[in-house]
């Protein structure tokens, strides 16, 4: 293995223990779905950015903000409205990209890769993860309060608006850290599919968590094998493994 | 005694709609307040603007020292929530910055067994839940306890037990409680004061002064009534 894949591997590690922990918060709030369809929110960013030809991330990080910032705002009205609003505008996003991101970038945009990574991208990168797992676990208890019963959560003094925000900051984060390997239309099932597979295989909240930064951990790992074995493309296989992984733990009897 | 609660002049609107109008009350310290009132009187709203949740204009002033609990009616909770007792009363607990065994001793309080901690909170039966919220309200060591409806969705034996436990706090604990209720025999038995509410107040004080026949049928004849709060 090159310098190259060895920070690739290191990266796809460490981004999907922090994917799968964002994850099993965004399951238990029932916002997989809105979270799957902000993702697709990237690719304009990358198109328009590479059309101007400044860096793609910078692109994405900018679209996602834009995305997150609708999301929080409209996440106070529930409904039906809110959720055909998010279907509308995000699929339209992803329709947008794909018209405008340079053909030739459209495949790594949409499923990602292994592009080479430069030693202080690198760096930046597995901080960003680290820093992404240390909030969250830090947060973890008002994030329960706030799943439990938003009354409770004032009552008790948690800024409910505020930790959305910073919820949906930490999801729109995670995103982009996973935009390289798994790209704009793959990224989502990073971070829902090992959540939904620690849900079936335990009951407990640390029993829950543990399991699905497992699963993550352990799609990443097979993925890249089956697609260094079979020459295969990374995100995909990836995903592929991981959604088999889910059909497996659906065997699993509930206690 | 001294004055834990001063209300002057609440109103309350949501969604341009008028739910509390003009509302005046307070409270001693240590006393216990039922609230009153037909469905969609506003008596949730009260609890929750008290609480500081709903914003309001008119005054609601709380005695320095005053700590609230609070124990909602129903927990919109999603019961599949992967949550045992435990991880609900530490969430708590940690926010608050509380030492782990103030967990334990909310729990002694409502009477649960330790092991309740490890109970997933989808396998409570309805007076152990409520009794965990209780618990959980108890966190943190409020000298005021808010309770809506606490009996709610309970059967006759778990209902005495849940009054049994309000009384204690307020006798032995020397807690205020502030109570939502539509039993006019727990007005009687449980509280010093009752407030009638029908959107504004239509009465306050101790209950058989209070609670005269013509106040109660202003507040049950009214067509407001038949108009339900959710």
């Amino acid at each position: 293995m090159s310098i190259n894949e060895i920070y690739t591997v290191i990266l796809a590690l460490i981004t999907s223990a922090s994917a799968s922990l964002v994850g099993s918060f965004a399951l238990m709030k029932r916002m997989t779905l809105a979270g799957d369809a902000i993702s697709h929110v990237a690719l304009p960013g990358i198109g328009l950015a590479l059309l101007f030809g400044m860096n793609p991330t910078l692109g994405a990080t900018a679209a996602l903000l834009v995305g997150i910032l609708l999301i929080w705002n409209l996440e106070k009205r529930t409904g039906l409205a809110t959720e055909t609003m998010i279907g509308v505008v995000f699929s339209a996003s992803l329709a947008i990209g794909a018209l405008i991101t340079p053909q030739e970038e459209l495949e790594q945009a949409l499923f990602g890769g292994f592009a080479p990574i430069s030693f202080p991208a690198f760096l930046i990168y597995a901080l960003l993860s680290v820093l992404v797992i240390l909030s969250v676990m830090a947060l973890r208890h008002r994030l329960v309060l706030g799943l439990f019963s938003s009354d409770l959560a004032l009552a008790s003094g948690v800024k409910l608006k505020r930790l959305n925000l910073y919820f949906l900051l930490l999801f729109g984060l995670v995103i982009v850290l996973g935009l390289r390997l798994l790209g704009a239309l793959l990224v989502g099932s990073l971070i829902i599919i090992p959540a939904a597979i620690g849900r079936q295989l335990a009951h407990t909240f640390s029993g829950f968590i543990s399991m699905s930064i497992a699963a993550g951990l352990l799609s990443v790992i097979l993925g890249l094998a089956v697609a260094r074995y079979y020459g295969l493309d990374v995100g995909p296989t990836i995903v592929t493994v991981a959604a088999g992984l889910f059909i497996l733990s659906l065997l699993k009897k509930r206690i | 005694m001294s004055k834990i609660l001063t209300v002057r002049d609440l109103n309350v609107n949501l969604d341009g709609q008028s739910i509390l109008k003009n509302l005046s009350f307070d409270l001693d310290a240590g006393e216990g307040l039922a609230i009153i009132g037909p469905n969609g009187s506003g008596k949730t709203v009260l609890l929750k603007t008290l609480l500081g949740i709903i914003p309001h204009q008119g005054e609601i002033n709380w005695a320095s020292d005053a700590r609230l609990g609070y124990v909602p009616q129903k927990i919109e909770a999603d019961r599949h929530l992967p949550l045992n007792v435990r991880n609900l009363l530490e969430a708590k607990a940690d926010v608050l910055n509380l030492p782990d065994k103030e967990i334990k001793t909310a729990v002694e309080m409502v009477g649960l067994a330790p092991q309740i901690l490890r109970t997933p909170i989808g396998h409570l039966s309805g007076g152990q839940f409520q009794k965990a919220l209780i618990a959980f309200a108890l966190l943190g060591k409020p000298n005021v306890l808010l309770f809506d409806e606490p009996t709610a969705s309970l059967d006759q034996l778990a209902e005495e037990h849940i009054y049994d436990l309000v009384r204690d706090l307020q006798e032995k604990q020397g807690l205020t409680i502030i109570l939502v209720s539509h039993e006019l025999s727990v007005v009687y038995s449980h509280a010093d004061k009752v407030l009638c509410l029908n959107r504004e107040g239509l009465c306050f004080g101790a209950p058989r002064e209070a609670l005269t026949p013509e106040v109660l049928n202003r507040l049950y004849a009214s067509p407001k009534h038949h108009h339900h709060e959710h």
